[in-house]
């Protein structure tokens, strides 16, 4: 009587919820070679930061950095940093267009696992941030920059680079969920990043500011996370106390904004 | 038998708003309901909440036997939902949509493909299907977005304003795969603005207001509370009005309308047309000189006039396409101009 005769059955637990993260997870990538703004605004984006700033500030700054390191070396971490916070935004971007779009309408209406269209969009954006790691090391070698400490290292730096983006994007994601179209999400998700990221140590060393300047930029998460990545690339060792508190953040955001997020979504 | 869709009493307020409040119905299976009202009634409101989309405030609806709140998963393996704009991904090709659906759905990768390629002929998108679907036109999005939601055979379909903007000729195609589903058994659940919509294709109608269901029966039921059709009578003369007049009160008691702009007349016919032929002849007769005369069936302003003793007022809302512009357009043409004549005509009958 009913046309139901090859509906397959719900399927539920975390088994689904990796299958269908993943399936979600494809969705996102395959879009990403045919949406040129995104690509090149991921990748254009970071090589012209570091050109313009290795040639244009780098002389001057270059003097009030410690004796035998380059701007470069400086730099690359800060930018991988600033960067990679940037590119966060395209997870509250992405969702609220979803939303807008009535896509996320469309996924719910579905028997599939409730957290899938998070998992994807955060997965595919992981994916994202690596790439343009990858891309900002390979430029940074034409500037001068080099993994000093060895391979291991600078692997090392991309994946802690790349672990406090995927923090970061859960901030991105409930900003994405919490607003009404995309345009607003883009620009919610941006205005603060510009204090984060420049009240910083990512592009000159802390003790060229003011003073009451120094006591915010010192504390600044992305400081904490550009000297670590420093200590990577420089030493090879990080220096005692300073992965602890960039750890800290990193799980910090998770556990505040995963299930912010996650509630977001559940109310949209 | 057990109706597949019982929506009892469901309650859903957005702060003061009452967008849905305390509507119940039931649907047999294998049938189509049409939800009739005006923008803003609480359709779409009340389609979420059988969608598992939105959670009610009170009250309970159940889909195959499953509650929406409590058993909303299961739900979800049932229904079908095209909404009232096309939810496709534009960045995907018409196949990768298919494609990603058929695989949340549990479908293997072969299974998923098999199933995009029978969607696509069926829809007559197996051209453009490997095209990304922000290059389709209004027509082909509606198309896509209904097979995406037909990937997993659904037994209960939702359709959320399925033909609103889309041009005629679309239109009547969607009303022709609809009925197609119904023959295959799909039991559809089909919101409208327009009553000659929910007339073509539901076997029962729904009409809601302001969140409350204010009628509900069959297509000729509600016709008959709105007095069915009405003959529209244009003379020559004005002068002719007063004559005219008294020659129809000489076939019978119907209630008469004069609007001495046009000048015309306008008389309630139900569907006796014999009747509506009988005044045109009667009138030629007599000597009075008719320019034009048509049979107008009621729109949905007319079927509101008659519910509820007001207009709907979003009568050029509803016109925003094309598809059946004498019907609701003539509606709105009258309330404005002679208002108190027509609501007088309308409200008669019953
Ligand atoms: N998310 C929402 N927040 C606030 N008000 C809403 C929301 N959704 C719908 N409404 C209001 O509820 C009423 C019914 O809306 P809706 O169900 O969309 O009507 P329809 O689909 O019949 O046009 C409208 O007054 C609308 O403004
Ligand atoms: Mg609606």
């Amino acid at each position: 009587m009913t046309a139901a005769t090859g509906a397959p059955a719900a399927r539920r637990g975390p088994g689904s919820m990796l299958h269908d993260g993943w399936i979600l997870t494809w969705r996102n990538l395959v879009q990403l070679p045919r949406t040129p703004e995104l690509l090149l605004f991921t990748l254009i984006q970071p090589i012209m930061f570091v050109l313009l700033f290795t040639y244009v500030f780098g002389g001057s700054i270059g003097q009030s950095l410690p004796p035998g390191i380059s701007y470069a070396q400086f730099l690359i971490p800060g930018i991988m940093v600033q960067t990679l916070v940037f590119s966060t935004n395209s997870t509250a971007v992405g969702l609220a267009d979803d939303l807008q779009k009535g896509l996320v309408d469309r996924f719910r209406s579905l028997p599939i696992a409730r957290s899938a269209v998070l998992v994807g969009r955060i997965c595919s954006d992981t994916v994202r941030l690596a790439m343009v790691a990858v891309v900002l090391v390979l430029v940074g070698y034409v500037v001068g920059f080099r993994f000093e400490a060895g391979l291991g290292w600078g692997l090392l730096m991309i994946v802690t680079a790349v672990a406090f983006g995927f923090s970061m994007s859960w901030i991105m994601a409930t900003i994405g969920l919490s607003v009404r179209d995309a345009e607003t999400a883009s620009t919610a998700g941006f205005v603060w990043l510009f204090p984060l990221t420049f009240v910083s140590s990512v592009f000159v060393p802390v003790t060229s500011m003011p003073g009451w300047l120094q006591v915010v930029a010192r504390n600044n998460p992305v400081t904490l996370l550009s000297n670590l990545l420093r200590e990577f690339t420089l030493i090879g060792r990080p220096a005692a106390g300073t992965v602890l508190p960039v750890l800290a953040w990193m799980v910090g955001l998770v556990v505040v904004f995963a299930p912010l997020a996650v509630s977001r979504y559940r109310k949209v | 038998m057990r109706p597949i869709i019982e929506v009892e009493d469901l309650i859903r307020h957005f702060g003061a708003t009452r967008a849905v409040d305390g509507v119940s119905f039931t649907v047999d299976a294998g049938t189509v309901l049409g939800l009739l009202g005006p923008n803003g009634a609480g359709k779409t409101t009340t389609v979420r909440m059988l969608a598992t989309l939105l959670t009610p405030d009170a009250g309970r609806a159940r889909i195959d036997g499953l509650d929406v709140v409590t058993d909303a998963t299961r739900v979800r393996a049932v229904i079908g939902l095209t909404g009232q704009y096309a939810a496709v991904d534009e960045k995907l090709t018409g196949r990768e949509n298919l494609w990603m659906v058929g695989r949340l759905l549990g479908m293997d990768r072969k299974q998923a493909h098999d199933r995009a390629t029978e969607l696509l002929d069926r829809f007559r998108l197996s051209d453009a299907g490997d095209r990304q679907v922000r290059t389709y036109s209004g027509g082909m999005r509606r198309r896509v977005d209904l097979a995406v939601s037909l990937v997993g055979r659904p037994a209960v379909l939702f359709l959320d304003e399925p033909t609103t903007g889309l041009d005629p000729v679309s239109r009547i195609e969607m009303w022709d795969v609809t009925r197609e589903l119904v023959s295959d058994g799909t039991t559809v659940l089909l919101t409208t603005q327009y009553l000659e919509e929910a007339d073509e294709l539901a076997d029962r109608i729904v009409v809601i207001d302001n969140g409350k269901v204010i009628a509900q029966g069959t297509a000729d039921e509600l016709k008959d509370r709105t007095g069915g059709r009405t003959l529209e009578v244009t003379l020559a003369e004005p002068a002719d009005l007063d004559r005219a007049v008294g020659l129809l009160h000489g076939l019978g008691d119907r209630r008469v309308a004069v609007d001495p702009q046009r000048p015309g007349l306008s008389v309630p016919v139900d569907d006796d047309t014999e009747f509506a032929a009988g005044v045109v002849a009667t009138l030629s007769h007599a000597g009075v000189a008719v320019t034009d005369f048509r049979l107008d069936r009621p729109s949905l302003d007319d079927v509101f006039l008659a519910l509820t003793g007001r207009a709907t007022g979003t009568g050029d809302g509803t016109g925003n396409g094309d598809g059946d512009g004498t019907g609701n357009g003539d509606g709105t043409g009258n309330g404005d101009g002679t208002g108190e004549g027509d609501v007088t005509t309308t409200g008669a009958p019953s």
